[in-house]
């Protein structure tokens, strides 16, 4: 069984973090759709793949569920993230801020700058 | 962290059996509604809506196996389901599991049992701390063809104070009569230097070992006992220290019992059954005065923590160098002396590493043949269960899958005989070890320890994994369609399958060619042996050993002259002579022992010649044995010329000695190389006496030493003009080999009450004990064959019933169109026979590589002997032919009606 390349993979393991975190707990299909507002409805994502990761992020830690009741009385489990994924969110952001900064410099490098 | 916490979730969740499914199910059935009712919002009819909502959550079953393989560890879950599976397979078919188990059985046990051995002898030698750190330290000459020739004190002195040791110790063999008990005994005791223990860095379980400070010149009259004698001679007294103990006469103080499992080193067996140590600094009375030419002792050492052997070696050179320089009176330059330093390790397996060697690369042919048939049986059933694989894979099953599946069945049956073989090997350990011969090091060492079982794990694994992977390879790699549509017709086994059998059919064949011809010259090598003319008569003789004390003071010695043992000599074999059935009598020191002594009874003399070798000091060193006029009849030797001991000879009569014929050979070559006349000749055997010794005579040559070796030069002295502490009396004659020993003992007692009398062996039995270890690893590796033989057998075996079993239909329709029967057999042999001719040519060539290897193991046969490459080949060839007659008898009285009817 092939994994999904792991840049995807962390990627939307840190939206789902940064979507817990923001808009406090919430349940898997507002979490999928969230996600999909934000990312302006350019991220072509399976919805479903979203519940496999929430299972490992449970297993890991970084968020915790319980079942409660939806805006609409219907019985969902809701997720919420926990001080251990707080601190996951906050290295990883920054471990991000700096790739994305790296890559930044290459895209604006022009040949006359170099030395 | 965060890892280890999902690991160990996923790994209870795995144990516990506990599932999410129904979780995930409600979740994406929210998830649906939620969706609906939003795209319902957004205008879209209900049906719609729906339909729309399932395809942005994406394939349902692919999350489901995704969030599945998250809550558990598919790994370990497949592995539980294979193993389910191959269980119920091999339950299935019962009859295929049994003799797949019974063949890795075979091959794993008796490599395991081999190992074991192995394990014991060459892997752990040495039972002391730090063992790398020790080395043996031989002295040579090999200017004068001398090797290991013992340590002077000076040169100790020398070593000790080099800085390249922690410790040098010597150490001198010996053994010596234990008196004071009810009945005398004989005792292995080491005299060593009093750091001897400190240099093994072994301590005493009760008292104290010997201080390593103590400079006492002579015997400082301590002993340190063997757990073993203190429990046998003094009931394992706990008040042992300080009680004294009297050996040939001189009084020891008791200062400490070795633990239970201590073993001394030693190349003997007798050296390292050492039961009493006694410490000396080998420098006074009885030992000679401290010269650099009385080389007295053998010396070990334990090397600085973190120094090598290369660069101790190379620092002991320098060393040598300018001690050469300085003492060159002592260092003549044609002696060519040096020093060399050998890892302990390597002295103690000495030759039995070759044969010890031999046996595993044996037994891992075995197994490989063992493993070749198996793979084979595992190949002949794929094509049983091609349709199984074709079903499973036109379901979807991915083909790693199928492959992982199919090696977890052969793994499994690998295990299963590999832990079948180590159980019987296990139970019959005891009886097993009846059959390793005694000569062999640390025989007491060897068991069946974790580390043996985790041998045959570690190889029925390795096994499994090789030998499986090729068939489940072949196994899942189907067409489909064509396997399918074959039916219930089976398939006829793809091309590759078929040329992978016949390769490894050829190879089992080749590889029992190679143990075969093994076998066959080791076989033919022993019989020669056995068959050898030793130069003796060993037939209806009798020897019983006994030795007389050597008291450390000299003047306390009661047979201290010749003339003086003569008269208990001449009187023991007076009384020995009366003994019903006794024809002769003889007595001889031990290396007058025809095979029956060790190193350690060697003497090795000085030979100077007049007139040759008097301004050398550095003579050959010749074998000696001192023996009684009687001894040269009594064992048939024959004179050649001259004349041998008569009654007169005496110690105040002119010293004379007898020598044979390989010793006439090397030491009188004459001027021409045609051979003087060694009679009358006249030499001097010590270096440091000056009494000339005549020759008297010259006897054919013996193999005394060796049955192997024709002639190593001897020189026979008379035991009434130079006597010998270390007796074997000879008896020739009927006499019962169960009441001789009392009754020789009865006479000599009557002599003298405080004699041991001990050991009695027929020459015979001597004579077959030194072949044992050859016997044991011809026995062994002819074991090895025989099983390989019909392993080898069983495979053409399979192979051909198969190949009849796939072409059976081919048969029946030439059958029908009018072929011969006779035809029909004919083909079938040819392919047995083609196999059987691929697979000797292969052999042929592996065998002629490997008897190459073993020739330093084999005895009067060359290592490409024709009678025994042909007789193998053909033995081959014939069981090869046989075992395909069975399927090709079979496919000659195939009905073709019945046949083509039924498929």
């Amino acid at each position: 069984m092939k994994e999904k390349p792991d840049v995807l993979q962390g990627t939307l393991a840190l939206m789902v973090l940064k979507t817990l975190d923001v808009l406090g707990p919430q349940h898997g299909y507002g979490i999928a759709r969230r996600i999909e507002q934000i990312s302006g409805d350019l991220l072509a994502v399976n919805q479903g793949t979203v519940y496999p990761l929430l299972l490992k992020l449970e297993h890991e830690g970084s968020i915790a569920s319980q079942w409660g009741a939806s805006e609409n009385n219907r019985r969902a489990r809701f997720y919420r993230i926990t001080a251990a994924g707080r601190k996951q969110l906050r290295t990883e952001t920054s471990d991000w801020e700096q790739t994305a900064q790296i890559i930044e410099r290459f895209f604006n490098v022009r040949a006359e700058d170099l030395p | 962290m965060k890892f280890l916490r999902r690991f160990f979730i996923r790994l209870s969740n795995f144990a516990t059996g506990h599932r999410a499914d129904q979780r995930l199910r409600e979740e994406i059935a929210e998830h649906l509604a939620f969706q609906t009712d939003e795209n319902l919002r957004a205008g879209m009819s209900p049906a719609e809506a729906r339909r729309q909502a399932v395809l942005k959550l994406g394939a349902a079953e692919a999350i489901r196996e995704d969030h599945h393989a998250e809550q558990s560890i598919s790994f370990f879950e497949n592995l539980f389901f294979d193993l389910r599976y191959a269980v119920r397979m091999l339950l299935r078919s019962p009859g295929f599991s049994l003799i797949v188990i019974a063949t890795m059985a075979l091959g794993v046990g008796a490599t395991t049992a081999i190992y074991s051995v192995i394990d014991a002898t060459l892997l752990h030698p040495l039972p002391y701390p730090h063992p790398s750190e020790l080395v043996r330290i031989e002295d040579d000459l090999p200017g004068v063809g001398a090797q290991d020739v013992s340590v002077s004190v000076p040169e100790w002195k020398d070593l000790e104070n080099s800085g390249i040791f922690q410790y040098v110790a010597l150490d001198g063999f010996g053994s010596s009569n234990l008196t004071g008990s009810a009945q005398p005994t004989r005792i292995a005791v080491k005299v060593v230097t009093p750091n001897y223990f400190a240099m093994l860095g072994v301590g005493a379980q009760l008292g104290r070992t010997f201080d390593p400070g103590d400079n006492t010149p002579g015997f400082n009259l301590e002993a340190v006992i063997s757990d073993g004698l203190w429990k046998r001679a003094f009931g394992a007294d706990p008040h042992i220290l300080g009680k004294t103990v009297r050996m040939d006469n001189d009084a020891y103080q008791v200062v400490g019992v070795m633990p239970p499992g201590f073993r001394d080193q030693g190349k003997t067996s007798e050296e390292r059954n050492a039961e009493v140590w006694a410490a000396a600094g080998f420098a006074a009375v009885p030992f000679d005065p401290p010269l650099r030419n009385s080389r007295l002792g053998t010396a070990f050492a334990r090397l600085k923590p973190g120094l090598p052997v290369a660069s101790a070696q190379a620092r002991i050179d320098a060393l040598v160098a300018s001690l050469k320089k300085q003492y060159p009176a002592d260092y003549p330059a044609q002696a060519a002396w040096n020093i060399r330093l050998i890892p302990l390790a390597e002295t103690l397996v000495g030759n039995v590493r070759q044969s010890l060697i031999l046996l595993f690369g044996a037994v891992g042919l075995v197994l490989l043949i063992s493993c070749v048939n198996v793979a084979n049986l595992l190949l002949a059933r794929a094509s049983a269960r091609g349709r199984e694989m074709a079903v499973r894979q036109a379901l979807g099953a991915a083909r790693t899958r199928l492959i992982r599946q199919l090696l977890t069945e052969s793994l499994l049956l690998f295990v299963l005989g590999g832990f079948t073989g180590f159980s019987v090997l296990f139970c019959t350990r005891k009886f097993l070890l009846q059959f390793v011969p005694e000569s062999l090091p640390h025989l007491n060492d060897i068991s069946i320890s974790w580390g043996v079982l985790a041998f045959a794990i570690v190889v029925s694994v390795a096994a499994g994994t090789i030998f499986g992977l090729a068939p489940a390879w072949l196994t899942s790699r189907l067409d489909l369609t064509t396997t399918l549509r074959q039916e219930g017709r089976g398939s006829s086994g793809s091309r590759q399958r078929s040329r992978l059998r016949h390769a490894l059919v050829i190879g089992e064949l080749a590889l029992s060619l190679v143990l075969m011809i093994a076998a066959g010259l080791l076989l033919r090598s022993f019989w020669d042996l056995f068959k050898v003319q030793p130069g003796f008569n060993p037939s209806r003789v009798m020897a019983i050993e006994t030795w007389l004390p050597i008291p450390n003071d000299p003047k306390t010695d009661i047979y201290s002259t010749a003339a003086q043992e003569a008269v208990m000599l001449r009187e023991v074999l007076r009384r020995n002579r009366t003994l019903p059935g006794v024809e002769e009598t003889a007595v001889g020191d031990l290396a007058a022992l025809p095979l029956g002594h060790d190193e350690n009874d060697l003497n090795m003399f000085p030979l100077i010649r007049e007139g040759h070798d008097v301004e050398s000091s550095q003579p050959p060193l010749i074998d000696a044995s001192i023996v009684s006029p009687e001894y040269f009849h009594l064992l048939g030797m024959t004179l050649l010329r001259g004349r041998l001991f008569v009654d007169q000879d005496l110690e105040n009569t002119p010293s004379i000695a007898v020598i044979n014929q390989a010793a006439a050979r090397m030491y009188w070559p004459g001027k021409d190389g045609k051979g003087e006349d060694p009679v009358g000749k006249r030499v001097r055997l010590s270096a440091s006496k000056p009494d000339w010794t005549t020759i008297v005579g010259v006897i054919a040559d013996a193999r005394t030493e060796s049955l192997a070796d024709a002639a190593i030069p001897q020189v026979y002295l008379d035991i009434y003009q130079r006597h010998a502490k270390d007796l074997a009396f000879f008896l020739r004659g009927h006499v019962d080999p169960a009441t001789i020993a009392a009754q020789v003992r009865a006479q000599v007692q009557a002599v003298d009450p405080n004699l041991p009398v001990f050991h009695a062996e027929t020459l015979n039995d001597i004579l077959s004990s030194s072949l044992s270890v050859r016997r044991f690893s011809m026995e062994m590796v002819a074991l090895f064959a025989g099983t390989a033989l019909l392993l080898a057998g069983l495979g053409i075996y399979g192979t051909i019933s198969y190949v009849v079993n796939e072409q059976r239909r081919e048969m029946a329709i030439r059958l029908a169109l009018g072929a011969q029967r006779g035809t029909i057999l004919k083909m079938v042999l040819r392919r047995g026979l083609g196999l059987a001719a691929a697979g000797a040519g292969l052999g042929l060539a592996g065998a002629l590589i490997v008897s190459h290897l073993m020739a330093g193991l084999l005895f009067g046969v060359s290592s490409i002997d024709l009678p025994t490459f042909a007789g193998v080949t053909l033995v081959l060839t014939t069981v090869a032919l046989a075992a395909s007659c069975i399927p090709a008898l079979r496919a000659m009285r195939l009905d073709p009606i019945t046949m083509l009817h039924s498929e």
